[in-house]
């Protein structure tokens, strides 16, 4: 069993695809100016990773390798447009606001790598829970960003407003800067300091 | 490793192929209904908001059914069209902005001086609201649309049964930066649109969107709405737009039939 809390753990702190291996940097960006579309996105991540390493690790042994790419990407374009059409259907509103960025997570380097370095090499079952454990890695990132972002860029979370802004009569001047994706880049680098002072094993050799 | 045949590599990606499109086309069929009841929704919800009917809670096609009368016109003549004018998918109830721009009958590219509004195309009809109150027209919904910053804003206009007075405004799709173009979606902002005079006495468009905060009591506050700050482009954007849709190649010969029409009578 130590193995399954290993494959479902460690990618949230010690194995971080955002923080330690940098990928899927381009939608931490681009989707974290609300916490309701990193919401979303993060549950739309990690069910396509989760299901993307289950059906490439379940036909892994048919996959002739000189067309896995291939193999891969047509399931993981698949799942991300059921996805899509869910998120349409039934978070209207939500979906107007990710618009192209739902369809983007076919490039998101995070399920394409996943799907190669583990899925390929690894039973159904723990292809799956190693989905699940990155999409959870990826999903507390863009929380951590999301919330300084939605905090300190418009003094809402989730919508709720917090510190009342200046042109709605409030004292909270908005920080401009956190609405634009520059922003995000200076938190990420924030969260991986954060991480390798903690646990300095990440600190890459120079 | 494993046999890599052609045989193998075919039937592996055809029977890849089969399953995903079998999915995909499942997932897109059976959701399809609600898609659309969602975007419909999201339309007549946006109507009813510029025409100050919307109530959260409420049931929004009832309320759409009970107060709305959409009315298909033609732009350049500013003719109304009666049931018998339409043809083939010219239709009130699915009259998509964006399909008839492209459509090769109902649809026409802009030359460069008609194109203020920067979207190429635009479509020759165009469907409006009316909110009556018994026989009397309260209030006139036209749909607006024009270039931002980095997106088309698709939204709505009311007008007064004064056809001068603006009633409301309100966009229901764009893809502006949010907390700076995105702004146009703040109700404070959309507030201070109601009220505003669009025209002057010899019926000139004269509403604009100006640069920074609006100055009361000169005399020409009451044409002049706050630009949002931090998003000049997209301010100069709604400016072109508004002015657009009230002028010539806009509503302007509609409207101007409907003030001769009488029924209608200034103030």
């Amino acid at each position: 069993m130590a193995k399954v809390k290993d494959v479902l753990f460690d990618p949230i702190f010690n194995n971080n695809p955002i923080a330690l291996q940098i990928l899927g940097i381009c939608s931490a960006l681009a989707v974290t100016t609300k916490l309701e579309t990193v919401v979303v996105m993060a549950l739309a991540v990690t069910f396509v990773n989760a299901f993307s390493n289950l059906s490439v690790s379940l036909i892994r042994t048919h996959i002739p390798s000189s067309v896995r790419i291939v193999v891969e990407m047509t399931i993981i374009a698949s799942l991300v447009i059921i996805a899509d059409q869910f998120i349409k259907a039934y978070a209207y509103d939500i979906s107007k606001q990710l618009s192209i960025f739902v369809g983007l997570i076919i490039t998101n380097c995070i399920i394409m790598g996943r799907a190669e370095a583990f899925a390929l090499k690894n039973p159904p079952a723990i292809s799956f829970i190693d989905g699940i454990g990155n999409g959870i890695g990826y999903s507390l990132v863009l929380l951590v960003v999301g919330f300084f972002r939605e905090l300190f860029g418009s003094g809402k979370l989730f919508g709720q407003t917090i510190m009342v802004v200046n042109t709605d009569g409030g004292w909270y001047v908005p920080n401009g800067l956190f609405l634009l994706s520059p922003s995000a880049f200076i938190i990420i680098g924030f969260v991986i300091w954060g991480l390798r002072t903690w646990k300095p094993e990440q600190v890459e050799e120079d | 490793m494993q046999d890599e045949t052609i045989g193998k590599i075919l039937t592996v990606t055809l029977a890849v192929c089969v399953v995903c499109a079998v999915l995909v086309s499942a997932a897109a069929v059976s959701l399809n209904g609600i898609q659309q009841k969602n975007k419909e929704l999201d339309k007549i919800k946006n109507i009813l908001i510029a025409g100050d009917l919307y109530e959260k809670g409420q049931d929004i096609e009832a309320s759409y059914r009970n107060n709305v009368t959409p009315v298909m016109i033609e732009l350049a003549s500013g003719n109304e069209l009666t049931e018998g004018d339409f043809k083939d998918d010219l239709n009130v109830e699915s009259f998509d902005i964006k399909e008839m721009s492209k459509h090769p009958e109902y649809g026409k590219v802009l030359t460069t001086e008609q194109d203020a509004i920067a979207v190429k195309q635009a479509p020759k009809y165009m469907v409006v609201y009316e909110l009556k109150s018994g026989d009397k027209l309260e209030k006139i919904v036209l749909p607006i649309f024009g270039k931002g910053l980095w997106s088309t804003l698709y939204g709505f206009m009311a007008l007064g049964s004064d056809l001068k007075t603006i009633r409301g405004l309100t966009f229901y799709e764009h893809g502006e930066t949010p907390g700076l173009g995105g702004e146009v979606d703040n109700p404070r902002w959309k507030e201070q649109w109601k009220g505003k005079l669009a025209f002057d006495d010899e019926w000139n468009v004269r509403i604009s969107v100006i640069k920074g905060k609006v100055i009361p009591g000169r005399p020409e506050a009451i044409h002049q709405v706050d630009g949002l700050s931090g998003s000049t482009l997209t301010t100069r954007g709604l400016d072109t737009l508004v002015n657009y849709w009230l002028g010539d190649n806009g509503y302007g010969p509609y409207l101007s039939k409907l003030r001769a029409g009488g029924q209608h009578g200034q103030g």
